[in-house]
């Protein structure tokens, strides 16, 4: 018995959809924001995995994966600052005040 | 490859995944959904190493658990205050999220478990790090020097952005 790739994908589907119910059921911005980290590694992997069992010889798939970690930790670090200066303005991070924010 | 020590670690590692990233998401504590996000991070990881790409585990090891991660922590010790547990969702808005996840999910492992993807090898070599280093450097076809550019530009202009957004005034 041998560790076939629909196994690797069935993983990364599983934690893609566990991104996507946090994604619309948390109410925090950074719970949020940690669902699309999520569902971002999931991609990430199905890159990886794809590269490694379809394409041996190419490295599309790597490089793929690391320009995306290097855009997801952009991306973060962009997100956090908003949601830090959000704090700063209306004192607290749930979704539903940020209309709060245009008073 | 594939021997019985591989596989094991495929299972575990897998195991350790699937059920991190359910509890990241079902956790009401958020700092608690951020360490479980660290454990995620750390088997998928192992994952890249178990498929013999080295380089991409450091990489995730040193990006995700070491710097996103930690900037997760800080930002969550600075904007949590103890009103953010109260919020609670009504039960019909989760009954609606695990039912199109669970239905979303359900379509996407049918899917790919009867998809034909073609003929797959596994040629489990090691990369490398030269033909990394060339491919990341170069300037032809299948090299990447021009998104490396870019994404040092992006870089900056992420560093400047955050500086100018969350500074003080």
């Amino acid at each position: 018995m041998e560790i076939h790739m629909e196994y690797y994908l069935v993983v990364s589907t599983i934690m893609f959809f566990a991104g996507i119910y946090g994604f619309i059921t948390r109410r925090n911005l950074l719970a949020i924001l940690i669902s699309i980290e999520l569902i971002l590694n999931s991609v990430d992997m199905n890159f990886v995995v794809f590269n490694r069992y379809l394409f041996p010889e190419q490295l599309e798939g790597l490089f793929f994966t690391l320009f995306a970690i290097g855009i997801s930790a952009c991306e973060t670090a962009v997100a956090i600052a908003i949601i830090i200066n959000i704090y700063r303005n209306i004192r607290n991070i749930q979704a539903k005040n940020l209309n709060q924010l245009k008073d | 490859m594939n021997s019985a020590p591989q596989e094991a670690v495929f299972y575990i590692l897998s195991a350790a995944i699937v059920i991190f990233s359910v509890m990241t998401v079902t956790t009401r504590r958020i700092l608690r959904s951020a360490t479980y996000l660290l454990f995620v991070l750390f088997a998928t990881a192992g994952l890249y190493f178990q498929l013999n790409y080295s380089f991409l585990g450091a990489v995730q090891l040193v990006i995700y658990a070491g710097g996103i991660i930690i900037l997760y922590v800080f930002s969550i010790l600075l904007t949590t205050t103890d009103k953010d547990k109260v919020a609670r969702l009504k039960n019909s808005k989760i009954l609606a999220g695990v039912l199109t996840v669970l239905a979303g999910a359900a379509l996407c492992v049918f899917i790919t478990i009867t998809h034909n993807f073609g003929p797959t090898r596994y040629v489990g070599d090691e990369v490398p790090m030269k033909v990394i280093g060339t491919a990341l450097m170069g300037t032809e076809k299948y090299q990447y020097l021009l998104p490396f550019e870019a994404i040092s530009l992006l870089l900056l202009a992420c560093i400047i952005g955050g500086i100018i957004i969350a500074r003080k005034r």
